[in-house]
């Protein structure tokens, strides 16, 4: 791979030619901060809380959008940069709501997170006009609420490119500028599929899970890595285990076959886990009626029943058909017991046609 | 006292617009079939050699512009002509159509055989239509005599959006998106249009383009200002005698330009402020108008020549309230795309508004001076960064005037 040499913050950097400035500030562990830059989404330049200065330039340019040259000089915290990302948060803050004392999302709010570290507690720009939307509560999953979207565009763009939905798109311009569905209708009357890959990229309160809401801080939650039981794919996620309990699914961009997206199942369909109807022990039907059996005794009953099958009209008499709701692993056991145990190749797949 | 050098303008009044044949008979087209005859490179060179700079405000040379989108291969290349004139105060682009549109085809095609390209657009201003009608009767003619040769052109419509004049966004709206700027780089001579090299100049760049075929890169070069060569069309708005269009060689003082072309400030009172190049353009101030208009001496001074409007002032006009008109101007053309633009615009008319209504601290002046200065330093597009210069500029030259006011 070409390699450009560079300098940032006066320490010489080499980044893969193609690169943006981000990119060889994170190879060399510097950080820029970033509001509507997402690995996973296009491109924007639109936030431009990730300027830099770069010597002989007039302007600030973004680090997210500017490509690495041979000899650059650039510089991340500069008295410059520095005033520009406080204005810049101050702009921002002057029209959002300060609610974080009982925002869901503060823990993982990049907007708060920058706020801290560049100390805006106040801005100077507050006391105009702000954003007086209804918050969207229209559906089971997602709480949307637009007065706190900073207009990143990272929704519109995991609609458009990571779920190919399309949902999302701006409308107004100006202040009036809005991330919102055709017709700005609630998400429950527009084409939303629920993949809640939008509140999976939101890095504010503006799209957050609806199940846990109240339900515990960023900082209480415990992560979980599993992988989803609801079919074949195999995606991975977190589950936001609170005392215990699960309250939520979280994308993990470790997963290596679905990375952040998920479906609204996958997302949002676990709340089974604590339904009251759920069976939590094999049933065995004796005289007519199931009851209530342990483990023990139903393993013994299949084995008893399989031999008896097996001894009375051999092993082509069995055949096992399983799911794509099995994970891998146990697709290969159901096989291998029936290939190795009942004698027989007598094995099928839901996913097979 | 300084004269007016028509080369733009050298039709007007008398050829009539909307008859071919008139601008063939005054040697309409030759420059094409010279341009024709020469190799691409020799024609680049030609006009880089001119010295042309864009005259929709950037101010960046011509020919190299062409160089690029003539080096960067690919399987299409596009041609556009930017008749988005939509600053306050412009309308040197609408004069020079109406009354000499096939001046900007040949300009076009012209740049067409250069760069490698068959197909060329005029985005015009939305608020145009009737130039629209001048322009697609220009074309059909030419299509009918043949002149354009496989150079095909159409016209497309703005909305009446101003950003859509910032060359990035014009393209997004050529391709049906809404009219929003992208980030540089890459810039369109590179991948423009529909990803394609793609050659965006204003209708005034164009104009220009068959006369300095005609007459030759060295004798254009010497016209004006050395680093700024050639004419201007400016137009002469508000405080001044003679409102009026006129067509100057670039090395020209701004005094010159207001009181020797424009007869000086109406009714014996004197002059205050005059604001060059369109309404994002900085406001100068008595001291400064022995300053040359060409683009560098201007950039000198914090100003732009931009697109040539000349806004100007007299005494009794309140330069808080005129500046609080332009941030509202601002504030309602931001596309809200960036932050800084979208955030800042908002809140630089509220305060500029708070301070005109007598409601102001000095405090905000500073405010002010912080927040123009990071737009026009962190902003995503020329909107944006240019949008603060009144208020910055103003606060350089007028500060007593907003003291007064707190």
């Amino acid at each position: 791979m070409e390699m450009v040499n560079l300098y940032i913050n006066g320490k010489e950097v080499a980044a893969p030619t193609g690169s943006t400035i981000m990119q060889a500030a994170d190879l060399a562990g510097i950080e820029i901060p970033r509001l509507c830059y997402d690995p996973d989404l296009s491109a924007l330049g639109a936030c431009r809380l990730c300027v830099v200065e770069v010597k002989g330039n007039r302007l600030l340019p973004a680090s997210c959008v500017t490509p690495v040259m041979s000899g650059m000089e650039v510089f991340t915290e500069s008295p410059a940069v520095i005033e520009a990302r406080r204005t810049i948060l101050e702009l921002l803050v002057a029209n959002h709501p300060l609610d974080c004392m009982t925002c869901d999302k503060l823990g993982a709010c990049k907007l708060a997170d920058y706020c801290y570290h560049y100390g805006v507690k106040e801005s100077p720009f507050a006391g105009g006009e702000k954003h007086q939307y209804k918050c969207d509560d229209s559906n089971p999953f997602i709480i949307r609420d637009l007065n706190k979207c900073i207009l990143c565009g990272a929704c519109v763009r995991a609609c458009e490119e990571m779920t190919g939905q399309d949902n999302l798109s701006y409308l107004y311009r100006g202040f009036h500028r809005k991330a919102t569905t055709a017709g700005d209708v609630d998400y429950a009357q527009s084409d939303c599929v629920f993949c809640g890959q939008c509140v999976a990229l939101c890095p504010t309160g503006a799209l957050t899970e609806k199940t846990m809401a109240g339900q515990g801080r960023r900082w209480e939650i415990e992560r979980v890595r599993t992988t989803c039981p609801f079919c074949g794919t195999g995606c991975n996620f977190d589950l936001a285990v609170k005392d215990g309990k699960v309250i939520g699914v979280l994308s993990n961009p470790d997963s290596p076959v679905n990375g952040r997206s998920l479906c609204v199942k996958g997302r949002f369909g676990w709340d089974f886990i604590y339904n009251e109807k759920r069976l939590t022990t094999p049933l065995i039907k004796k005289n007519g009626q199931f009851e209530a059996a342990s483990w023990d005794e139903a393993f013994d009953l299949i084995a008893q029943k399989f031999n008896a099958i097996k001894d009375e009209y051999g092993p082509d008499s069995f055949a096992a058909l399983s799911s794509a709701r099995c994970t891998n692993e146990e697709n290969y056991l159901v096989q291998k017991f029936t290939r190795a145990y009942m004698g027989t190749n007598n094995v099928d797949h839901c996913a097979r046609t | 006292m300084a004269e007016e050098m028509r080369i733009l303008m050298r039709n007007y009044g008398k050829i009539d617009p909307l008859n071919i044949d008139d601008y063939l008979n005054a040697g309409g087209y030759k420059s094409l079939e010279k341009a024709r005859s020469m190799s691409q490179k020799d024609l680049i060179e030609e006009v880089r050699k001119s010295g042309l700079r864009g005259r929709g405000g950037a101010g960046f040379n011509t020919g190299m512009k062409w160089n690029f989108s003539y080096s960067a291969v690919a399987d299409q290349k596009y041609v556009i002509c930017n008749a988005d004139e939509g600053e306050p105060g412009t309308y040197k682009d609408r004069l020079i159509m109406e009354n000499d549109p096939q001046s900007v085809l040949e300009g076009m095609a012209i740049c067409g055989y250069a760069i490698g390209s068959n197909q060329g657009y005029i985005y015009c201003r939305g608020e145009y239509p009737y130039v629209v009608e001048i322009l697609n009767t220009a074309i059909q003619q030419a299509k009918e005599k043949g002149v354009l040769g496989d150079f095909n052109i159409e016209v497309r419509m703005g909305a009446g959006a101003y950003v859509c004049g910032e060359e990035s966004a014009l393209i997004e709206s050529i391709e049906g998106h809404r009219g929003e700027p992208r980030f540089k780089p890459p810039f369109p001579p590179v991948i423009g249009l529909w990803g394609k090299p793609t050659i965006v100049n204003n209708v005034e760049t164009f104009a220009n383009i068959p006369v300095i075929l005609e007459k030759g890169a060295d004798w254009y070069a010497g016209i004006g200002s050395k680093s700024y060569p050639g004419t201007k069309l400016m137009t002469l708005t508000g405080d001044i005698v003679k409102r009026t269009f006129i067509e100057v060689p670039t090395d020209i003082t701004i005094r010159q330009l207001i009181y020797d072309f424009g007869g000086g400030i109406p009714e014996g009172k004197k002059f205050k402020a005059v604001q060059i190049g369109g309404t994002s353009g900085g406001f100068i101030p008595e001291t400064l108008l022995d300053t040359l208009i060409d683009f560098d001496s201007m950039a000198a001074i914090g100003a732009t020549l931009g697109s040539g409007a000349v806004f100007v002032m007299d005494e009794t006009r309140d330069i808080v309230d005129v500046t609080n008109r332009i941030t509202k101007f601002f504030e309602h053309e931001s596309c809200g795309k960036c932050s800084p633009c979208r955030e800042g615009t908002k809140r630089m008319h509220e305060i500029v508004d708070k301070i005109n209504n007598g409601l102001g601290s000095a405090t905000d002046l500073d405010l002010l001076g912080r927040l123009g200065t990071v737009m026009s330093k962190a902003c995503l597009c020329g909107l944006g960064q240019a949008a603060p210069s009144p208020v910055l500029t103003t606060l350089q030259h007028f500060r007593s005037e907003y003291s007064n006011k707190l």
